[in-house]
């Protein structure tokens, strides 16, 4: 009787006490969605000008005239599109060789030495890589391109107009060496999290270490592919650097050799002497297409992300592992 | 009282009653507005805390646009802008009034390889490199101004403020007054529509461009310039001279476009008449109500405006600003009798 009561008791507080816990937690979790779309709204709210005055067109047209109040945005994407898709390009690679290196191959002592070596490169403020590419990364580009421009390849229209060393090709690179460090420390510890028996078991089956390394790669594609959108996402949203050496011109040109132009950099560069309604809120409806873009982009990765976890874990068939042991042997 | 923390609160506690009554006591001023004359402005503000230890004034430097924005909705108690406020943004803050306070000059730079001459400029010839019709440094029109001077016959590449900025306002004013064609295709604003040329961030972005990029020309702050060592260019002024930007021929600029200053000072004086004055000149002004809500407030803010007329143009040429001539500041007391 008494221990009935007891268990009663047991279980009322428990209802009452995780019920208070659940409502806090659910709380706080629901304050996270609130503000992204109070963000939104607001974005919306205070760009309602252009967007009646434009409407479509300010996504679609490249007329950025703050004299005469003609404003179109296109430039202004595409300069942020085509600078992460370079950059993502061109620091994947690396950083899932730096990640295979420092989780699957190198000595145990260099590993840690390694890793905080590539950390340290997301430690640095990106005014100091801003700084940075103006004296050292652009003269090196310029004489590059000034190299190019002599060659019939500057007839090729990704290598096309002067030589000026700021532009796309030096706003790309920047941001490659800037993102490098989140894919691979990302991947790194995704790796790490495979279990070591995956690994043993294919080496069990006479897998040579690039087969194995495969397999792990394999396990882990969904983490890699997060650490990659990850990536893609801080350099879209990368200032400060950005604006620094892509030349600051509203121009969509396919060129890597051109001046072009980023959203969050006309953001930064022209918001502070902004005068007049229509303009400001020109600029903020480019807040605005940032934020949606940058949304449905993670909204996407997430979806590949969960469609390809949620499919049948494929195991590795014996055919296939019979088939690795003959090379192995 | 063994425990160190207490101990710490209590004395805390104590201090912060003690400077209670002396914190009621300081009256503080708020402004925001322009960077450009945000060091001296700094300057001023401390001078003349130290003559009046109850006044505090502190400015935020976000920029004219912003500054423009906050004195209109009230949000400070005095705006600073580099350009004068348009007709329309006028409206929307009925009963401001401007202030010159110092000024500042814009100068081309450039840099070709070979040519250590200092060129000399007319303003259409800028207009038309900016405007991209004058292309080669070897152009007739550049070479006719520098008899003597062998120009190579490389592309000019010409670099341009990519962020909002007085400097832009100030350069695009002088174009727009010498060429037609580019008050009709450009204009005059904070941020433009450039035909040609990239954009470098700040006064440094620009003269780093033009240091590194050969055969390219850009234009920075005066200031910048002088404090950095950076060699530019001559430009002809309205009576066909030649000057080298100097304070003085800033100053020299204020005083000639005296003579026509319109009662609210609301004035261009880029390409401003008579001998010595430095064609790209402008002043930067100080943004404030005629009818201060806050009569002790307004009380402050008029009597610093004159200390600054007078003991404060003192700090300008250490700071390397031009300061006021006497015509306008004479003109400048008059206005400020009306503020209440």
């Amino acid at each position: 009787m008494r221990r009935r009561s007891l268990l009663r008791r047991t279980r009322r507080r428990r209802e009452r006490d995780d019920g208070g816990f659940r409502l806090g937690t659910a709380l706080f979790a629901l304050l996270v969605l609130l503000v992204v779309a109070a963000i939104g709204f607001e974005l919306f709210r205070n760009s309602t000008l252009p967007i009646r005055k434009f409407g479509w067109n300010f996504w679609r047209t490249s007329d950025w005239d703050p004299v005469s109040g003609e404003f179109g945005a296109l430039p202004f994407i595409w300069g942020t599109v085509y600078s992460s898709v370079f950059a993502i390009v061109f620091a994947t690679p690396i950083a899932l060789g730096i990640a295979i290196f420092v989780s699957e191959i190198s000595a145990n002592r260099f590993r840690r030495p390694l890793a905080f070596l590539t950390e340290l490169l997301a430690a640095i403020p990106s005014i100091v890589y801003g700084v940075w590419g103006i004296f050292v990364l652009v003269p090196i580009v310029r004489k590059f391109e000034t190299l190019v421009s002599k060659t019939p390849l500057h007839r090729l229209p990704i290598f096309a107009g002067p030589p000026y060393g700021i532009g796309m090709l030096s706003a790309g690179l920047i941001l490659t060496i800037m993102v490098v460090p989140f894919i691979s420390s990302v991947s790194r510890e995704v790796l790490r999290a495979v279990p070591l028996t995956q690994r043993e078991a294919a080496y069990a089956l006479g897998a040579t270490r690039w087969e194995a390394i495969k397999v792990a790669l394999r396990c882990g594609r969904t983490g890699i592919f997060g650490a990659i959108i990850l990536g893609f996402g801080r350099a879209f949203g990368e200032t400060m650097a950005v604006t620094m050496v892509i030349g600051n011109n509203p121009q969509a040109s396919l060129s890597l050799f051109a001046p072009q132009y980023s959203m969050a950099a006309v953001i930064a560069n022209e918001f502070s002497e902004a005068t007049g309604d229509l303009y400001l809120q020109a600029l903020t409806e480019i807040g605005l297409v940032l934020f949606v873009i940058t949304l449905v982009i993670n909204v996407l990765s997430r979806v590949l992300i969960w469609s390809t976890g949620r499919a049948p874990k494929r195991r590795i068939e014996p055919a296939s592992a019979a088939a690795a042991a003959p090379e192995a042997a | 009282m063994r425990n160190p923390v207490a101990n710490l609160l209590a004395a805390a506690v104590v201090a912060a009653a003690a400077a209670l009554p002396a914190g009621a006591q300081t009256i503080q001023l708020n402004g925001a507005g322009a960077t450009f004359p945000y060091p001296i402005y700094s300057k001023w503000f401390s001078e003349y805390h130290k003559i009046h230890p109850n006044v505090q004034i502190n400015y935020q430097s976000i920029g004219s646009g912003g500054g423009i924005r906050q004195i209109t909705e009230r949000t400070v108690d005095f705006g600073a802008s580099d350009g004068p406020m348009t007709p329309e943004q006028m409206q929307g803050a009925p009963g401001i009034m401007h202030f010159p306070t110092v000024m500042g000059a814009v100068v081309p730079v450039y840099s070709i390889p070979g040519v250590e001459a200092e060129l000399k400029f007319t303003g259409p010839v800028l207009a038309d490199i900016y405007l991209g019709k004058i292309t080669k440094w070897n152009d007739r029109a550049i070479t006719a101004l520098n008899p003597g001077v062998r120009l190579p016959a490389t592309d000019i590449a010409c670099v341009h403020r990519a962020d909002g900025s007085g400097t832009t306002y100030i350069w695009a004013d002088y174009l727009a007054k010498v060429s037609p064609e580019w008050r009709k295709r450009v204009g005059v604003n904070t941020s433009l529509k450039w035909p040609v040329g990239v954009g470098g961030k700040g006064n440094e972005g620009v003269a780093g461009q033009v240091k590194q990029q050969p055969g390219s020309i850009g234009y920075v702050e005066l200031i910048y310039a002088i404090q950095n060592k950076i060699d530019f260019g001559l430009v002809q002024n309205m009576s066909g001279r030649f000057l080298k930007a100097s304070l003085a021929g800033v100053t020299a600029a204020a005083a000639g476009a005296a003579n026509a200053m319109p009662k609210d000072f609301r004035v261009s004086i880029t390409n401003a008449p008579g001998p010595d004055s430095y064609p790209i000149s402008s002043f930067t002004w100080l943004l404030v109500y005629q009818n201060q809500k806050d009569k002790t407030k307004g009380k402050i803010l008029t009597d610093f405006v004159h200390w600054m007329l007078h003991d404060g143009q003192r700090y300008c040429p250490e700071l390397a600003y031009a300061p006021l001539p006497p015509q306008v500041v004479t003109l400048e007391e008059a206005a400020l009798a009306r503020v209440k």
